[in-house]
């Protein structure tokens, strides 16, 4: 009773202020209105019992990246809002694509996870992996089953990040 | 219900006050410290030996007149202070007093990284406090803050991983348990992590020597220039409450916490008639202490140094460190 109420809860929070992000016309208040939708989302993984997840999306997201983005928009175009803010329709039709297809989506994961996954053997499937606290588990999970594609996003992030410094540097 | 929402409540509640009140102390004894480094008398009016100026203070700033630029944002003016104020008292929830369960509010399993998170949220106060202001000094003090905070924040996140590599655990009483285990405080264990998260401390709680986000005389007050009253005295919370916190952490993670010295030294069993919470105030008085006497001594650093000493030599002696435990801990 007390998790649906804090879920629906934090699920008016995060889309309210998702909504927030694209409709403010400041660029500054949008970015402020995404980290508090990051830190919604952090809460939501709290409810569902991944609090290292949680600590990450905080520290990552929220105490990371936004802030490099909130550097960028401070930095840029102190004056004048962005184009997109504009011409509110720019992209409507993309836009209407996109989000019909995410729908469509997530319609098509209920429907084929329907029934498929009763409550009771959920926490059957998860039982080995609660013993040790998640922090353990993720950690341990990540070197050895999930090594690879591990691997591969570390090797991704350095390649952005190689391509960011080339980007960056001054021609000599 | 009383296990669950009343005592916790409780706890909060007198925790938040107590750490609100140490604040206003934590400024008296800053006077105090420095006056005397300088062959002064420091506050003498208010009261005995200017005691009662801690109270002084906090009244004179509660009744000031409250002044919004007009230019300003009114939004993330109104909100910048609370932002950096929230993070620093969210942390306490996780700090452990002492050993029994009536001095910490939770403790969770990933503590440590819970303050490593919570303490990143508060640089968003000072980021938005300098762009909302709209003037030009607070917005190049609050981006000099913002570079700073987030460049220690990475040394002191890559040192504190050795500490939990020596722990084995991220839970902030686990950590103490641990040193009482191998008997021996992590600070003579990690001496180097100790002198890195120290300083990395120092310079995200903006204190001298790294105060440059602070240089009166370069940056007419810094990024709360437009800032007064008790707008004003949030900020000034925020500060001393992460000095508070930094200490508290150094001592949890570096000097044993609620235990006493030589914690496996049967022959100084007798310490422990002191109770482990005085334990933990002694050492972490003497670290606040250590805050006031190296701003009373210390120059500030230039701007170039202090990046250069955050990226160039914290940074890779922190990999160092981490290196080096892993060997040692796999050897041994």
């Amino acid at each position: 009773m007390a998790e649906a109420i804090a879920f629906y809860t934090l699920a008016v929070l995060i889309l309210g202020l998702g909504v927030a992000v694209i409709t403010t016309p400041k660029t500054v208040h949008s970015v402020v209105f995404l980290v508090l939708n990051f830190l919604c989302v952090a809460v939501l993984y709290v409810v569902l019992r991944a609090e290292f997840l949680a600590v990450i999306q905080v520290l990552v997201y929220a105490g990371g990246i936004v802030v490099l983005y909130l550097f960028v928009v401070m930095l840029v175009n102190l004056k004048r809002a962005p184009e997109a803010h504009e011409d509110p329709r720019r992209l409507a039709r993309l836009g209407l694509a996109l989000s019909g297809a995410v729908l469509l989506e997530l319609a098509g994961i209920v429907v084929y996870s329907y029934g498929r996954v009763t409550p009771a053997s959920a926490p059957a499937a998860a039982g080995p992996l609660t013993g040790a606290g998640n922090t353990e588990e993720l950690g341990w999970l990540l070197y050895t089953d999930y090594l690879i594609p591990f691997e591969v996003a570390s090797v991704l992030l350095l390649v952005a990040m190689v391509g960011a410094i080339v980007l960056a540097r001054r021609e000599s | 219900m009383l296990d669950t929402i009343v005592i916790p409540v409780l706890k909060i509640a007198v925790l938040l006050n107590a750490v609100l009140v140490a604040v206003t102390f934590m400024v008296l004894l800053e006077r105090k410290v420095i006056a005397w480094a300088q062959s002064r008398l420091g506050p003498m009016r208010v009261g005995p030996y200017g005691v009662l100026q801690a109270i002084a203070d906090p009244i004179k700033l509660l009744v000031k007149e409250d002044i919004r630029p007009v230019r300003a944002d009114p939004m993330l003016f109104t909100l910048a202070p609370i932002l950096s104020l929230v993070p620093a008292l969210v942390v306490f929830a996780v700090v452990p007093f002492g050993g029994d369960e009536l001095f910490y509010v939770t403790d969770i399993n990933v503590g440590l990284l819970f303050i490593i998170s919570v303490t990143s949220i508060g640089v968003y106060g000072i980021i938005l406090a300098g762009w909302a202001s709209n003037s030009k000094y607070p917005l190049l003090a609050s981006l000099r803050a913002s570079a700073q905070l987030i460049s220690y924040e990475i040394a002191v996140t890559m040192t504190l991983v050795s500490v939990i590599l020596t722990a084995g655990t991220l839970s902030m009483v686990g950590i103490v348990e641990a040193q009482q285990q191998s008997g021996l405080w992590f600070g003579f264990v990690q001496p180097v992590a100790f002198v890195l998260v120290f300083i990395g401390g120092l310079a995200e709680t903006n204190r001298a020597p790294f105060d440059l986000p602070e240089a009166e005389q370069e940056l007419t007050g810094g990024f709360h220039t437009e800032y007064s009253g008790m707008r004003f005295a949030l900020f000034f919370l925020a500060e001393y409450a992460n000095i508070i916190v930094i200490s508290a952490v150094v001592t949890i993670l570096f000097w044993g916490g609620w235990l006493r010295p030589f914690p496996n030294v049967e022959a100084l069993a007798f310490l422990d008639l002191i109770p482990g919470w005085i334990w933990f105030f002694a050492k972490m008085f003497v670290f606040l202490y250590i805050f006031i006497w190296i701003r009373a001594t210390l120059p500030r650093y230039r701007y170039d140094q202090l990046m250069r000493l955050g990226w160039k030599v914290l940074i890779p002696v922190a990999i160092g460190n981490i290196v080096l435990t892993g060997v040692v801990k796999v050897l041994l």
